[in-house]
């Protein structure tokens, strides 16, 4: 941590409208303080010192040099973690319509140009590495299509990724962030999103293996797998494969002399590192799938998407399994063909989907949210806002975006609530959180102080995501520029 | 949202979660199939079976009577082709070998057509992987039960199978012009010839064999206490052991004699068997050399001359495979042609002079011979499965509607209460639509209702 000062110093020159000199001790007085993990304080202080949250409570002194923020009329939560999620991986985009849908939709491997911070290094040395990247030449599973479990979110992240601003405005201090290339997208970490260099900013690596499906092509004239059961199949085969590489290994380790030694194995090196998966689960059926493949391939798992899960509150309650419910509610689609009327599926789903949440608190199932491509500061609290809507109370929302996401990954022990002793991870509001008119005063992000601009706060004219609603804005529509 | 949810538990209701009752169909016209017609005859369905049958059935005070007067009552159609309710994909047309895929992964209980299919009378599907390649994915036998889990509606007992293609479909997609390959730019994919489509096969029985005697040898050095590394679990080989080993049916698109003939060799030749031959639109030519082997036939009603290896046909084909001692079943392989298929089977009563029975045994217990599930299914008899279609008059008429589905002795399907609770429906739909229209409204400012006004191009305006 001696190092803080000069971060403070680059998070300052980042966020340009942070005060011009900060101390390395803050508190907040007098502040209504959500510490998630125990009763909420009505009238208390915390003290962030170090990057760390040096005491809270209602009897706490404040040591001398601290620079103290009057926090009447003010609340403090722990700041928001995006549970699954891209930022600080500038060109990981979220695939559009299908991260959340379970078998996203794929263009060709020529379309799809790998974000250049995603190719390792050998490959960015050798031509022809990167062009195999994407492993056309495919004759089965036991070439490893799309594999790129050895992918370390850790080595990829960075502070300049623009999208960072726009979440600490949101009050998001945190994310678990994944690669997202391929079928097995590779290891992700929980990062705070403030540091001078992308390994400031790692928490805990790794904390996870994505998969997504890539399902497309009309399953042929592709290589394999083009089909959602042959996306299944061979994450089959390779925990199979796996499960052969550690027994060979061990009996080596156990007996090495004469023996052949197994070779070393990229790929398998890549899932054996990874403490659990996150499997795409959106519809009520994927969910079903989902429950039998996690626990068929016997490791910890994780579900992701989960718009349907209304159906299905039980059944995930009783596979124990926690849940990343995604942050971009379904919606009528953009540019539909205005004589087609939806399926009524569909129209349940977009009515539904937002009181998953709710009903995931009052069955006890662990839940966190995620931004799945929703990036700025006014559609997440809206995004969030609406789960309130349909039956989230703020307690449980805050919980979810908080202490819920930490223990999902793990690193409950260091951040999620406000407790002595976790990383400095703060976020302080004018209004309780979510609300229309609640505005963030500060952010904190390991002990790095923001104060988000109120152009941030309110974000760019109406017009973007989440999802479908047509901006009143005509520059915002590129549609109405081309007609 | 509770009317939401009261239209969900509606539908729910209709999907068959009702308990399996005691049901008494009275005065039907009890088409068997197997054991004759039964003019004015009962059904007694007791714990989801056939628990009596004939004209003078006695119910428990308990039961709930379905008055048949004067309509048929025939056993669930069976479908031995189809690729309904498939998610992501029918082919996994990649490898000219893809047996590590299987269907059981990938059915989607919310599909529309397994309604629609029961609507029809239909209560068993053989659900297939697609036929792009020599060896295509896994199958799974499913019975309808609309509203149930993928899971549940696996039919208990049903042995799994592997698709098998020859022909056009598997090599076509190797050609890069191909017509599963248009417009990518994909590589050539072997085989591109029938000769190469025998060769994958006998090279991944080859293959399998092998793997086969690799296990069998790691078996032997555990049980003799010794302690070696098991070998890889090979899930593209493991399929191919189990139908070496009789535990997997192989169903095997086909068209032309020649092809079905080099299959029966190779299937010899490597000590497995065919269970059907599909599609088989020249199984006439080869009807003694199909039933030598054992193999059942499922072939269309009149469909052909599509593709070049669809030309020398005729719908007089299920006729006289029949004659010739074949089992022979009509399959539907289309969402639409599993909705009627007992018109299917009607067809071979005028190509090839079928008897109505006969007809009706195509698509009931022929099928369910070919999959290995007759001693549960596809007839009329006390101790089957309660799997019946009621209709209002023959089935084998073009006229006839189907009323009422039962699966397991539980109602899948009716057609009154179908059409009672429509309107219900269509007016829960428009009620979310209009919230849904009316929320776009606050946010863009327009009036509630202009969902469908809001066109692209008046917006661009």
């Amino acid at each position: 941590m001696k190092h803080h000062y000069a971060l403070l110093a680059a998070a300052l020159a980042i966020a340009p409208l942070a005060p011009a000199e900060v101390p390395g001790n803050i508190a907040i007085k007098d502040a209504h303080i959500v510490t998630v993990s125990g009763a909420d304080l009505p009238k208390a202080t915390i003290v962030l010192r170090n990057g760390l949250i040096e005491d809270v409570g209602t009897n706490v002194t404040i040591p001398p040099g601290t620079w103290v923020i009057d926090g009447t009329g003010l609340t403090v939560y722990p700041g928001f973690i995006d549970a699954l999620s891209t930022w600080g991986i500038p060109g990981a985009i979220p695939a559009p319509a299908g991260r959340a849908a379970g078998a996203a939709a794929q263009s060709p491997p020529a379309q799809t140009p790998a974000p250049a911070q995603a190719l390792t290094q050998a490959q960015q040395q050798n031509p022809i590495e990167a062009e195999n990247a994407g492993r056309p030449n495919v004759h089965g599973p036991e070439d490893r299509p799309q594999t790129y479990s050895f992918e370390r979110a850790a080595d990829l992240i960075t502070p300049t990724d623009n999208r960072l601003e726009a979440a600490r405005a949101a009050g998001f201090t945190s994310a678990a962030t994944f690669p997202n290339r391929g079928i097995v997208e590779g290891l992700g970490a929980v990062i705070d999103l403030s540091g001078e260099r992308g390994r400031d900013m790692v928490v805990a690596q790794p904390v996870g293996q994505q998969i997504l499906f890539r399902v497309g092509g009309g399953g042929m004239g592709r290589a394999f797998p083009a089909s959602l059961m042959g996306n299944i199949a061979y994450i089959r085969q390779l925990y199979l494969d796996l499960d052969q590489y550690k027994r060979a290994k061990e009996t080596y380790a156990s007996n090495p002399s004469g023996n052949r030694r197994p070779e070393y194995d990229h790929d398998l090196e890549g899932l054996a590192e990874s403490p659990r998966i996150l499997l795409p689960a959106d519809q009520a059926q994927q969910i079903d799938r989902m429950i039998s493949f996690g626990q068929e391939l016997k490791v910890p798992y994780v579900l992701y998407g989960l718009h349907e899960a209304f159906k299905r509150v039980d059944q995930i309650k009783q596979a124990n399994v926690p849940a990343l419910i995604s942050l971009k509610w379904p919606v009528a689609p953009r540019d539909a063909d205005p004589t087609d009327i939806p399926n009524y599926r569909d129209l349940v789903i977009r009515e539904q989907a937002p009181a998953v949440a709710g009903m995931f608190a009052k069955a006890g199932v662990k839940f966190a949210f995620y931004s799945d491509g929703v990036d700025t500061a006014p559609e997440l609290k809206r995004a969030v806002k609406k789960a309130m809507d349909a039956g989230l109370s703020r307690a449980d929302a805050v919980r979810a975006l908080t202490l819920n996401a930490a223990e999902i990954y793990g690193v409950a022990d260091r951040m999620g609530s406000l407790d002595k002793g976790k990383i400095a991870n703060v976020v302080v509001t004018k209004g309780d959180a979510f609300d229309d008119r609640t505005t963030v005063e500060y952010v904190f992000v390991d002990g790095a102080m923001y104060q988000p601009s109120k152009e941030l706060q309110q974000g760019p004219p109406a017009g973007g995501a989440p999802g479908g609603r047509r901006g009143t804005t005509p520059g915002n529509d590129s549609e109405g520029g081309r007609n | 949202m509770r009317r939401i949810l009261s239209i969900c538990t509606l539908l729910a209701a209709l999907g068959g979660l009702s308990g399996a009752e005691t049901i008494l169909i009275r005065n039907a016209t009890v088409l068997t199939v197997t054991k004759g017609t039964v003019e004015n005859g009962s059904v007694l369905i007791e714990n989801g079976k056939i628990a009596a049958i004939g004209k003078n059935v006695s119910a428990p005070a308990d039961a709930t009577i379905v008055d048949a007067t004067g309509k048929y009552l025939m056993p669930g159609i069976i479908d031995c082709h189809s690729h309904t309710a498939i998610e992501g994909g029918v082919n996994e047309g990649t490898l000219s070998d893809s047996s590590m895929v299987n269907i059981k992964d990938v059915i989607n209980p919310y599909d529309i057509n397994i309604y629609r299919a029961l609507a029809g009378g239909l209560t068993i599907s053989n659900v297939l992987h697609g036929s792009a390649n020599a060896i295509g994915g896994q199958t799974i036998v499913i019975k309808l039960r609309w509203g149930k889990t993928a899971p549940e509606m696996i039919m208990e007992g049903a042995k799994p199978g592997i698709k098998f293609a020859l022909g056009e479909n598997p090599k076509r997609a190797g050609e890069p012009q191909g017509f599963f390959t248009q417009g990518a730019a994909a590589e050539r994919r072997y085989p591109g010839t029938r000769m190469g489509v025998e060769e994958v096969i006998r090279e991944s029985f080859t293959e399998a064999k092998n793997y086969q005697a690799e296990w069998k040898d790691y078996n032997d050095r555990v049980v003799r206490g010794e302690h070696p590394i098991p070998p890889r679990k090979d899930l593209r080989l493991e399929p191919l052991v189990e139908v070496l080993e009789g535990k997997r049916y192989v169903h095997a698109h086909c068209y032309r004699s020649d092809e079905i003939l080099m299959l029966i060799r190779v299937a010899d030749e490597m000590g497995f068997k065919i269970r059907t031959f599909q599609h088989v639109l020249e199984g006439y030519k080869v009807a003694r050399e199909i039933k030598e082997h054992g193999a059942g036939a499922s072939t269309f009603s009149d469909w052909w001359a599509y593709k070049i290896e669809a030309y020398d046909a005729t719908p007089y084909n299920a006729a006289i495979m029949t004659r010739k001692g074949v089992v022979v079943s009509v399959n539907s392989d289309s969402d639409e042609l599993q909705r009627h298929l007992n018109l299917e089977a009607a067809k071979t009563m005028r190509y090839g002079g079928m008897t109505p029975t006969e007809a009706l045994a195509m698509v009931t217990i022929n099928p369910a011979k070919q999959l290995g599930i007759d001693d549960k299914v596809g007839s009329i008899e006390v101790g089957k499965s309660a799997d019946l279609a009621l209709f209002d008059q023959d089935p084998l008429s073009n006229y006839s509607k189907c009323l009422k589905v039962w699966i397991d002795g539980h109602e899948y399907f009716d057609r009154d209460k179908d059409l009672e609770t429509r309107p219900k429906f269509q007016q829960e739909k428009k009620q979310l639509l209009d919230k849904e229209n009316a929320q776009q409204g606050q946010r863009t400012g327009r009036p509630a209702g202009a969902n469908t006004a809001a066109t692209p191009k008046e917006e661009g305006r």
